[in-house]
């Protein structure tokens, strides 16, 4: 009886809860892949070298145009992160400049800067991105494919990069391209080709590893803190269950000697 | 404080005396946690814990988060981002008040239909049903105001569209929107109020929530029986009931420790999957998103909103009588608010009674129609407002009214209901008999007395 309630309770929450994902039931229109990512699940983590590789797609392909505004340079080199040397970080940052206010003038970034503001109106800032697009919806909108699979950001931002069909349009004087993951004509046009950078760990340079590669360098941008978070998940369910277990057995034995009396009454 | 009999603190050493005299505080706290309370409560009983600890979570995670955010519409967008980031456990802090929210609200709307089924709301308890439903309004309005502050593009649209309602009241309408925006559109004064008021108005929740306790410690807890507790003495109450300390403050705090893993574990590894992808863009006044989405727990209520459309045969109807005062929108406006109305007003609404929906053979469909409609309204709420999808609401909504204004004041008359147990003693015992596995009505399975 107390587990049948127990287990009507725990449905009806679920129940209740369920159209909850259906909040964020976007229309993912394009074809978006699933691609597998380092850091997905549960004790997924990022991969240092890949994050250094997506950095160095970012700075020489999506820095001409796109920002990261919300980043700063010094996180380059924190743990869990592309975890650059104290002294390449900042040989990096050197190599961007930003308007400094006390100066009134450009100068090199040091560490504590954060990388420049985007080039173009038209050129969204990159920070949040793998995080404010949804890669996966579910059948009506119910967002179970997002609760099998993930929100789906990072995987959208690869297919993106991947998705262009080759079609173009010329409308209203400026050139528009086909991209299947947006599911429609998009302004910014393909940037991604085989080889077109050397990567300094020699992996080769394909267009899906340098699109793989900068979708996750973009979702550390993201969520710098994503394995701290998922440690302090850990631990925190794990705590929270054996003190259940403990609160479940005290309850037990504080009312064994009343259902027992009613019992035997 | 409370109306049924039990032991009341008695100051034994001269210090207690010295303080008792004074200051009667331990008191009290004694008679708050020493309350008798009925044997036979059910899990459905747990709510009120889970919702104290959310309003405290939220207050504490909120104090901490509002020393690092920033009131204004250059910065409020990049401050969330700094607590995100450079915040020493900033990151844990905004995902546990973002999905503290929605804890919150899960836990309010299981509370209430547990006091919907049982009859919780029926008198002498009509003022906590009253002060509940003012919590729940205040928790509204405070989600809302909240749900403002990050600065993303759904915070903008959203309190866009919600004080776009006040906007919808015929005459005084524009100005009224132009008071509470404190302009003519959602701007920095409008962040900076609504960041005021979200840290106020959970303080006005916490001494509704006191009322709301000092009120059922007056009337005693209702239960599943809906019996009252015998009151005659201390020994007749004392059969009913046990002390809240310590046999229901382990029981819920079991309850809670389960409740809280689940959330942690959402918390830890999915804290964006109730979120919006759109509120990681930062607000622009200029761009309007696809589709404007509140967040799930105002889903219902934002269905009834936009179930009337100008074709709806009702708001023809009205709007022709009302000389086109009323049109659509602001039909729907009143029809979301008269939907939170007729909610507040069931005690007065059901004509039955029989307190708890365990001995109502009729109402027992016509409830869990009710919670499948609020499923329903709430998955319509998230669809966009067009073709089939305003139709289901639209009869969600008709079932919604139909509940209070008809189902529930007919219902006192037209049923017959079943024989409730004479105390709360005798459906414990029965419920503990039953679970140790002999039926509470086999004759041969009641264990004789060995005298």
């Amino acid at each position: 009886m107390k587990l049948k309630t127990l287990a009507v309770a725990a449905l009806s929450a679920l129940v209740l809860a369920l159209p909850a994902t259906m909040a964020e039931a976007k229309k993912v229109k394009g074809e978006v892949t699933n691609f597998d990512f380092s850091f997905q699940g549960l004790t997924g983590t990022y991969d240092r070298n890949q994050l250094q590789r997506g950095l160095q797609v970012y700075h020489e392909v999506c820095a001409s145009c796109h920002g990261l505004q919300y980043v700063a340079f010094r996180t380059l080199s924190d743990r869990n992160g592309p975890e650059l040397p104290e002294d390449q970080m900042r040989a990096f940052a050197d190599m961007y400049e930003v308007w400094d206010t006390e100066l009134r003038d450009w100068r090199p970034a040091t560490g504590p800067d954060h990388f420049p503001e985007s080039q173009f109106e038209g050129a969204p800032d990159l920070s949040l991105m793998t995080k404010a697009r949804a890669g996966f919806s579910g059948p009506y909108g119910l967002g179970i494919n997002q609760l099998m699979k993930g929100i789906g950001g990072p995987e959208y931002v690869a297919s993106f990069l991947l998705g262009y069909t080759g079609e173009e349009d010329f409308q209203a004087g400026s050139l528009f391209y086909y991209n299947k993951a947006y599911g429609g004509w998009v302004s910014m046009n393909p940037v991604l080709f085989d080889d077109m950078l050397e990567y300094a760990d020699g992996t080769p340079a394909t267009e899906e590893q340098m699109a793989l590669d900068v979708a996750a360098f973009l979702t550390w941008t993201a969520e710098p803190k994503m394995v701290e978070r998922k440690r302090a998940g850990f631990v925190g369910v794990i705590f929270l269950s054996v003190l259940s277990v403990l609160l479940y057995l005290s309850n037990k034995q504080l009312w064994a000697p009343v259902k027992k009396a009613a019992k035997q009454s | 404080m409370s109306g049924i009999p039990h032991d009341h603190y008695e100051p034994k050493t001269n210090a207690e005396k010295y303080i008792h005299r004074r200051l009667p505080i331990v008191g009290l706290i004694y008679d708050t946690i020493m309350l008798p309370t009925p044997k036979n409560l059910n899990w459905m009983w747990i709510w009120g814990i889970v919702l104290m600890f959310c309003l405290v979570l939220q207050i504490v995670t909120g104090i901490v988060l509002a020393m690092h955010y920033t009131p204004h519409v250059d910065f409020a967008f990049a401050s969330v981002e700094h607590i995100m980031r450079n915040v020493n456990g900033g990151h844990m802090l905004r995902y546990l008040h973002q999905n503290g929210a929605m804890l919150f609200f899960l836990a309010v709307y299981l509370h209430m239909f547990r006091g919907m089924y049982y009859g919780s709301y029926k008198a002498p308890r009509e003022i906590t049903w009253i002060i509940g439903m003012l919590i729940y309004l205040l928790m509204m309005a405070t989600a809302f105001m909240g749900y403002v502050l990050p600065w993303g593009q759904m915070s903008f649209w959203g309190a866009t569209v919600i004080t776009g309602l006040f906007g919808a009241i015929p005459g005084v309408g524009d100005m009224l929107q132009t008071w509470l925006l404190g302009g003519p559109a959602v701007d920095n004064a409008a962040l900076n109020r609504f960041f005021s008021l979200h840290y106020l108005l959970p303080f006005v929740i916490l001494g509704l929530v006191i009322v709301h306790i000092w009120a059922f410690h007056t009337t005693g807890n209702n239960n599943p029986t809906g019996v009252e507790v015998r009151r005659g003495s201390k020994e007749e109450a004392e059969k009913d009931t046990l002390p809240f300390w310590p046999y229901f403050v382990i029981k819920d705090l079991f309850a809670l420790a389960v409740i809280l893993a689940l959330f942690w574990a959402l918390v830890g590894f999915m804290p964006n999957f109730l979120g919006h992808t759109d509120n990681y863009i930062e607000a622009n006044p200029l761009v309007t998103p696809p589709e404007i989405v509140p967040e799930w727990y105002f889903l219902p209520f934002y269905a009834i909103l936009r179930a009337f459309t100008s074709d709806v045969w009702i708001v023809i109807a009205v709007n022709w009588l009302t000389f086109g005062i009323v049109d659509a929108t602001f039909f729907g406006v009143l029809a979301m608010f008269g939907a939170i109305f007729v909610w507040a007003l069931l005690p007065w609404l059901d004509t039955s009674s029989v307190r708890s929906g365990r001995y109502r053979p009729m109402f027992k469909w016509w409830f869990w129609l009710f919670i499948i409609n609020f499923v329903v309204l709430t998955w319509a709420g998230a669809m966009p407002a067009e073709g089939i999808y305003t139709t289901v609401a639209l009869i969600g909504t008709a079932y919604w009214f139909a509940y209070f204004l008809v189902i529930m004041p007919l219902l006192g008359v037209l049923e017959k209901p079943l024989p409730a147990p004479a105390t709360i003693e005798e459906d414990f015992r029965e419920t503990m008999k039953s679970k140790s596995g002999n039926g509470p009505k086999g004759p041969s399975a009641e264990p004789i007395p060995a005298e």
